[in-house]
């Protein structure tokens, strides 16, 4: 991989990092607010079924998830592991693939 | 490891107790030093675990409670004999870096003019005095866990270049220092500017690097 490509990693992932600190207050912020008096499983769902804000807000946090996650693995894999080359990158790949297609299906099971 | 009993002076510093024990009590000892006056930065040895310039390091520093020092070596470097490192791998990463200034004037041409509060002559005055120690290489958890990583020295030294109006190499340097065996690598841990001698942030250069490179490749630069 060329240094110009790990620097693409690196700017990617500082800014999936910034989506994620905002997606997580709003996140947070709205379960609190949410349960607050006490609402069900069901209640929720029933706000968040056929929302396409929701929908649209949660795909990018859980895309965020998938390019931030599995970059910050590949150091830890180098510097853990001493796993570096391309399997790395492939089973990175994978892993964010994953990630995305888990949380892309929660998504989905909370939208439709 | 062996131990010896070295007199307690005044002003001693660890080179001082190295240099006794090399004339006094074991002429084989090997270690390096050039200038004793923190100039040349041949002198760093790891001192009760820690990196440090031993000829500017008094032993009252140094020495915990018992009246016992351990001096090894610096760490991330290999070992020649006793106390010295073998400092090659260490340099080749500066000219890794790029680290040599490039410039487009010759003798002919008149003086740059670079004014002495302009912000980038600031930054490298900040980072300029580097004397080659290899403290901040030697206390670099990133350099122990990746030896490809060009570390804080050859790094800090790319810094001062990339700051240097007159340099016109900056691209391909920016290339050099990019990604995972350059600045991308940096964990921000600090222990580089937390023990070098000269007060030099190799973790502030590093930081403003990273800046570079993402500005170089958002411009399509690099
Ligand atoms: S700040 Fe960066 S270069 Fe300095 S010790 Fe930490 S990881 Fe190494
Ligand atoms: S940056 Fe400081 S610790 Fe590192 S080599 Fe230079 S003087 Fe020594
Ligand atoms: S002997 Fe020169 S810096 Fe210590």
């Amino acid at each position: 991989m060329s240094a110009k490509t790990q620097s693409l990693l690196w700017v990617a992932q500082r800014a999936s990092a910034a989506v994620l600190a905002l997606c997580v207050i709003v996140h947070l912020g709205t379960m609190i607010y949410a349960i607050r008096g006490g609402l069900s499983a069901s209640e929720i769902l029933s706000r968040t079924q056929g929302s396409v804000g929701w929908l649209a807000f949660y795909s990018v946090f859980v895309l965020a998830v998938a390019v931030h996650a599995p970059i910050g693995l590949r150091s830890v894999l180098l510097e853990w592991l001493g796993w570096r080359g391309a399997s790395r990158d492939v089973f990175l790949a994978g892993v964010a693939i994953v990630l995305a297609g888990l949380g892309m299906r929660a998504v989905v099971g909370v939208f439709a | 490891m062996r131990d010896f009993e070295v007199p307690r002076h005044a002003s001693q510093t660890v080179l001082d107790v190295v240099t006794h024990i090399q004339r006094a009590l074991d002429p084989a000892l090997a270690y390096r030093f050039a200038c004793r006056v923190g100039v040349c930065g041949s002198c760093a040895m790891t001192v009760n675990g820690v990196a440090r310039w031993t000829c500017r390091t008094h032993i009252d520093k140094a020495v915990r409670n018992r009246n016992e020092i351990t001096i090894e070596p610096l760490r991330n470097l290999p070992v020649i004999r006793d106390l010295v490192t073998d400092m090659r791998e260490f340099f080749d990463k500066w000219a890794r870096a790029k680290g040599s200034f490039q410039g487009d004037r010759s003798r002919r041409d008149d003086f740059s003019r670079i004014p002495s509060e302009g912000a980038s002559r600031k930054q490298i005055d900040a980072a300029i005095e580097c004397i080659g120690c290899g403290v901040c290489y030697s206390s670099c958890d990133v350099v122990s866990w990746n030896p490809d990583y060009l570390g804080p020295a050859a790094l800090n030294r790319a810094w001062t270049l990339i700051r240097d109006e007159r340099d016109t190499a900056s691209i391909e340097r920016l290339r050099a220092v990019a990604g995972d065996a350059g600045c991308h690598s940096c964990h921000t841990h600090m222990s580089c500017t937390e023990r070098c001698p000269k007060g030099i942030s190799p973790t502030a250069g590093i930081a403003g690097l990273k800046r570079e490179v993402s500005l170089a490749l958002l411009r399509g630069q690099l």
